[in-house]
């Protein structure tokens, strides 16, 4: 990237306390900028979730402000797209019918839907299995559903909630891989919520670790630049440094922690 | 739970078993000479059934109305009681309770009461309606609300913009209620309804015995009554057979329309395949 890209949505001294008391984040700073690949790293409890569901609007900063630099629209629903952990599918429809349910909330009828869907589907490689239901299908194929409902509605924002974590090794780094191609191919900004050193290592543009909870955010780590990655990048001496200064970090955290 | 098995065993068996049944019950009868009046041979209740069908015949449509219109009513009436306590909690609160007190309350027991205030034909079926209701209502309520709490978050982020004004509120619970709710309550809802079938058949039954002690009616279960008054064994004996295949049927055919209704995408209806 030559000159810095505008800033797309910016998270500034947010804190959040939840009903019961507990709090989640407390002076919490973030600016993710246009077509980056963001990850944020932490333990789990530390309210990386959180920060996802606050850019979406889906909840309220209890302190701080979500604010939206380069829009002056007042509602930035449109604009993101959402992959929780698990693909959350509707069971009861097919893979075209689930895909179809962002469009379908927005108004669109399934046959004005049909060119988008498809369009979705082919994107993650399923254009082959519209009909078919979410049980005929393995654990990664529907991830790779819940990825095309989320790119229905073609976001300038994926929000991703530790999506590939319930996933075996061999089928995280592929969709690892077509995740980035998928970034690359359509220009958009991805928030990545992991709690593996290698997965944020591998995937991101920028890794921000978090501390535990009250989660904040302790330092930031440059990564490799958005794109697909070189086919050795994964055995690579980059890769291992890499791994090897978020992983010093996480370890200063927690000798701070004990003392 | 499925109708239709792939295994023929699983239909051959059983009906082995009944025929060996019968046998053996028909055996024991003429061997021991056992009179009539006591325990009557499967062929006598055969001969029976046959000799008093248009009696038979126009209980059993009686009890078969009085059923399935009980059914009817209580999937109408469970439903859509569901559906409003879902939407609103104000008439959660202020409903459940009474229809809760008036599932444990034992049925027979208001009969007699139902019998003094309604007309015969419209006490038995209210009271059909009362013991098939309730599993209607909390099996869809227990439905409407194992939603997957993140759809329900999708729903609220790619939906319309949240609201404070009631009437949007109600537009997009309503939404909700169409696309989520309804899909995600369609397994419970049939199994209440299973339930419900068997159910209110004996409520139908229970009913026409407390009216038919009262004097009047000719339901299935009045005629055991006055069979078993007048000594007519035989007779006892074909009406409870026509009661039993009508469970049964009944019970096929809500097995069957839930079938019908999951084939394609719930764990109950699938077929192994291993």
């Amino acid at each position: 990237m030559n000159a810095p890209a505008p800033t797309l949505v910016s998270l500034h001294g947010v804190s959040k306390v939840f009903t019961n008391g507990v709090t989640a984040l407390s002076g919490f700073n973030l600016d993710v900028r246009a077509g980056e690949f963001v990850s944020l790293l932490g333990p789990s409890g530390c309210g990386k979730s959180t920060v996802l569901r606050l850019i979406a609007g889906l909840a309220e900063p209890t302190a701080g402000q979500v604010t939206w630099p380069g829009s002056p629209h007042e509602d930035h629903r449109s604009e993101i797209g959402f992959v929780f952990q698990e693909p959350t599918l509707m069971p009861w429809a097919n893979v075209a019918d689930n895909v179809w349910l962002p469009l379908r909330l927005r108004g669109l009828s399934r046959r004005d839907a049909q060119e988008r869907i498809l369009g979705s589907l082919s994107l993650v490689g399923l254009q082959d299995f519209a009909k078919a239901y979410p049980r005929e299908l393995s654990g990664g194929m529907k991830m790779r559903v819940s990825i095309a409902r989320a790119l229905s509605l073609k976001p300038r924002l994926l929000l991703m909630d530790e999506p590939f974590a319930a996933l075996d090794e061999i089928t995280r780094f592929k969709l690892n891989d077509d995740l980035l191609k998928l970034q690359n191919d359509l220009h958009c900004t991805i928030v990545f919520v992991t709690h593996s050193v290698y997965e944020s290592a591998y995937l991101s543009s920028r890794i921000a670790i978090m501390s535990p909870r009250p989660g904040r955010i302790i330092a930031e780590v440059a990564g490799e630049a958005p794109g697909p990655r070189a086919k050795d990048f994964r055995t690579s001496s980059r890769y291992a440094a890499l791994c090897g200064e978020i992983s010093q970090i996480l370890l200063e955290q927690n000798a701070e922690e004990r003392t | 739970m499925t109708p239709a098995s792939s295994n023929p065993l699983k239909l051959v068996l059983p009906l082995l078993v009944i025929a060996a049944v019968i046998g053996s019950w028909e055996t024991i009868v003429r061997l021991q000479t056992i009179p009539p009046y006591i325990l009557p041979a499967p062929s006598l209740i055969g001969t029976t059934m046959v000799a008093d069908w248009p009696l038979l015949q126009a209980s059993l449509l009686t009890t078969l109305k009085t059923t399935l219109l009980g059914l009817v009513l209580a999937v109408l009436g469970g439903v859509i009681l569901a559906v409003t306590l879902s939407l609103s909690r104000i008439v959660e609160y202020s409903l459940y309770p009474f229809a809760v007190v008036l599932q444990v309350t034992p049925v027979i027991a208001i009969a007699p009461l139902l019998l003094i205030y309604m007309p015969q034909d419209v006490a038995v079926l209210t009271c059909a309606w009362l013991v098939a209701f309730f599993p209607v209502l909390s099996n869809t309520m227990l439905g409407l609300q194992s939603v997957d709490r993140n759809l329900m978050e999708l729903f609220a982020l790619y939906g319309a913009p949240a609201s404070r004004k009631p009437l949007a509120r109600l537009r997009a619970r309503l939404k909700a209620l169409w696309y989520l709710r309804r899909p995600a309550a369609l397994p419970a809802f049939l199994a209440g309804l299973r339930i419900a079938g068997g159910l209110s058949l004996i409520g139908a039954v229970v009913a026409e015995m407390a009216a038919g002690s009262a004097g009047a009616g000719s339901g299935l279960a009045y005629r055991i009554i006055e069979s078993q008054y007048r000594l007519n064994i035989p007779r006892l004996f074909a009406a409870l057979v026509l009661l039993a295949l009508t469970g049964i049927a009944l019970y096929l055919l809500l097995a069957g329309i839930s079938h019908w209704l999951l084939r394609h995408w719930h764990e109950s209806a699938l077929t192994q395949e291993r």
